[in-house]
């Protein structure tokens, strides 16, 4: 070396060094040990500390996983069946074959399972064009009709209420196009009052005299299902989709109405956001069940899951609010300043350039909001009403034959929310790495 | 100094007309109880370059957002095109989309790509059809000489190209004026180069500009009228070249001193 120093001031390269293999200990899995488990004496313990944690529970649930007994029916038989095997304990799953349709679906009518499952299979179709850009656009359309044609598949009767119910939506959107040509001011409560009108007096004798005009068969008729079947996971579902989607545009409201420059739309969104945020959700389920009647005209019946749906919804959209007010917060001031400065008024910079970039700093908050609120949907057994977890479960223990049954219904049911909270927070991240634009 | 500026500049169709185009009386505004811009008069013509400059905390930024109220001026009139600013969002949104600004930090849409920055407000504003959008923009990145970005984020640019595709993303809105608010001073110096020779360029073809910077070799080459600013107030006004050979106020004086001296 030292004495190509000496003469190395021009030096030109003339072959180039092949790539070579790094040394054995810096690949594969030995460098992956040392690396991730071993590298020094803090990481060496934690890692044997880890190790024992994992044996710990591992070898006090294994054996009892590993007697399971799947064909039985009643706990005795299952712990008779254990007993002869010559084990101490055992998973008794024999009670989820048996039960499984009531935890699915409470005490739906048998016969009609293929109304919530037809409901279940079209909302993904409903949701794929929402979720992912790569499908078909046109799917848009069934997006749209489909809270309608959920409700119909789930509740039954005339298929007259729904309708009804979404022309009001359309009205809204009609309203919106044609008052945005007086004023954009204008659109807005147009957009609001006219199907809000429309819902409280028209909507009902409408739907009932076309229901009335034609036979109460299949295309216009289905049979009636009452709210008090609603169970297990198909009342979680029910709550849980209809909260989220809509506390989403609901939070963003309230999120841009606590921005507002206008001291009442302002103060109004902090306080039902405070007043919202600082009740538990049971306050506001009992409120749902027992004070809303007070509130409402005599005579009127209002479906309890409807009731819940609302409290859920206007729950979540309190943290949804709050969590996408985060967001705003988050967006330099020029964002606004190159919006206003290139003409655009303010629903569309919020639309194009403000909300985008919001909405996308807040998926992570969006998305727990989203899965605290599904986990929540389980809170209804406060108000009669059978979530999968409790009121099933207890259900299932009311009989004679699982009396005593404890573990194996929870973890059945945790492990069916694990699954969708799981596929929502995978999602979100799919989301987020999709977004990703800023390259930084 | 004049490094930056190393080209002819053609000033065939620089031509400053007799019609108004920023009318500017007796206007004064504060924030909360501080005086921010004290008196300012000031007549803009068609064609004019003008240059603002002044130390750091004159005015000089808040001046020429009040020109498209992105601030609100309290007391006076502002008057653009024959459109007076007053709190009534139509003539505020008529005024904006003829007048085109470039801000110091770029301000370029991180979540669209640079084509769909600069078609953005055409497509809504203007009500363009999105291909002829798309045409105008792409016609304005070339001007710019980025066009083979078009379909790049703007995070993927370096800051040179960023301010280069936020002077086309005004221009795609054919606005009769361009206001610049340092716009190369986040810039590093090869940087600055490129960037000024865009805005020559615009100059070059006749644009109404008002531009606040540092530039001082710009103004010179370019700027038919420098206006000095301090405290809030315009204290000197003068064609490039009297301005820094013989300025007359001790402030004025000073300031150049300061910047010209190193
Ligand atoms: N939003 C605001 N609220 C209160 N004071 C402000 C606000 N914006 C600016 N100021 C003050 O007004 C004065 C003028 O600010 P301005 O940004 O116009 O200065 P400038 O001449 O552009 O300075 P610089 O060269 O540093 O950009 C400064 O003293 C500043 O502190
Ligand atoms: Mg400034």
């Amino acid at each position: 070396m030292s004495d190509t120093h000496a003469q190395t001031v021009p030096f030109v390269r003339d072959t180039m060094l092949p790539q070579a293999n790094p040394p054995t200990t810096e690949a594969g899995a030995v460098r992956w040990m040392r690396e991730n488990l071993l590298s020094g004496p803090l990481n060496v313990i934690l890692t044997l500390l880890a190790i024992a944690a994992i044996y710990w529970v591992v070898q006090g649930m294994l054996p009892w996983l590993l007697a399971s007994v799947w064909n039985a029916g009643s706990i005795a038989e299952c712990r008779q069946i254990i007993a002869d095997a010559g084990r101490e304990s055992g998973a008794c799953w024999a009670v989820i074959r048996e039960r499984w349709p009531q935890f699915l679906f409470g005490f739906y009518p048998n016969h009609l399972y293929w109304r919530p499952v037809t409901a279940l299979l079209l909302l993904f179709v409903a949701l794929a064009p929402v979720l992912f850009s790569k499908a078909p656009r046109q799917l848009l359309w069934f997006s749209a009709i489909y809270p309608g044609l959920a409700f119909w598949l789930l509740w039954g009767g005339s298929v007259f209420v729904p309708v009804v119910a979404l022309l009001g939506l359309a009205l809204g959107w009609a309203a919106f196009h044609f008052g945005q040509r007086i004023s954009p001011l204008a659109g807005v409560v147009a957009a609001i009052l006219l199907p809000v009108l429309w819902w409280l007096f028209l909507a009902g004798p409408v739907a009932e005299d076309l229901g009335n005009l034609l036979p109460r068969s299949m295309p216009w008729w289905m049979e009636e299902v009452r709210s008090d079947k609603f169970g297990g996971f198909v009342l979680a579902l029910t709550i849980g989709v209809s909260g989220i989607a809509l506390s989403l545009p609901l939070g963003i409201v309230l999120a841009l109405g606590r921005q507002s420059d206008m001291f009442l739309i302002k103060s109004l969104s902090v306080c039902f956001i405070e007043f919202i945020r600082g009740v538990p959700l049971i306050t506001l389920l009992f409120t749902a069940s027992l004070l809303l009647n007070y509130f409402l005209p005599p005579g009127t019946t209002f479906d309890i899951i409807l009731r819940v749906i609302i409290m859920v919804t206007l729950f979540a959209a309190a943290y949804i609010a709050e969590v996408i007010r985060g967001g705003l917060a988050a967006l330099p001031r020029g964002q606004y300043e190159a919006a206003d400065a290139l003409g655009l008024d303010y629903f569309r910079a919020q639309r194009l350039i403000i909300l985008p970039q919001a909405l996308k700093i807040s998926i992570p908050g969006i998305v727990s909001t989203f899965i605290g609120m599904f986990k929540d949907t389980t809170l209804v057994v406060f108000v009669g009403l059978l979530d999968p977890l409790k009121g099933i479960t207890d259900a299932v223990r009311a009989s004679p034959d699982w009396k005593g049954i404890y573990w194996e219904p929870y973890i059945f049911v945790g492990a069916i929310f694990f699954i969708f909270n799981f596929s929502m927070s995978r999602y979100s991240m799919y989301l987020e790495r999709k977004l990703k634009t800023d390259h930084r | 100094m004049t490094e930056t500026i190393a080209r002819a500049i053609d000033r065939s169709h620089m031509q400053v007309s007799d019609e108004v185009a920023i009318q500017i009386v007796q206007m004064n505004k504060w924030y909360g109880t501080f005086h921010v811009l004290r008196d300012i008069n000031m007549t803009v013509n068609r064609g004019e370059r003008i240059v603002i400059c002044g130390p750091s905390g004159s005015g000089k930024s808040t001046l020429i957002r009040c020109i498209n109220r992105l601030e609100e001026h309290q007391a006076g009139q502002i008057v653009v095109d024959g459109t007076e600013l007053t709190s009534d969002l139509k003539n505020i949104d008529k005024v904006r989309s003829e007048v085109g600004m470039v801000f110091q930090h770029f301000n370029l849409f991180p979540h669209l790509t640079i084509l769909e920055n600069c078609t953005l407000a055409p497509i809504w504003v203007r009500k363009t059809p999105k291909k002829e959008a798309e045409e105008i923009a792409m016609h304005y990145l070339r001007k710019v000489k980025i066009p083979e970005q078009a379909n790049k984020y703007p995070g993927q640019l370096s800051g040179g190209q960023q301010q280069r595709v936020a002077i086309a993303r005004s221009l795609c809105m054919k606005p009769r004026i361009m206001l610049f608010d340092e716009p190369t001073s986040a810039l590093d110096p090869e940087m600055i180069k490129e960037v000024l020779d865009t805005m020559i360029e615009l100059a070059e073809e006749g644009m109404t500009m008002l531009c606040v910077t540092h530039e001082m070799g710009f103004a010179q080459a370019v700027a038919n009228r420098v206006i000095f600013m301090d405290q809030g107030q315009i204290v000197e006004q003068n064609e490039p070249r009297e301005f820094f050979n013989n300025p007359k106020s001790e402030r004025t004086k000073l300031f150049l001193s300061q910047i010209l001296g190193h």
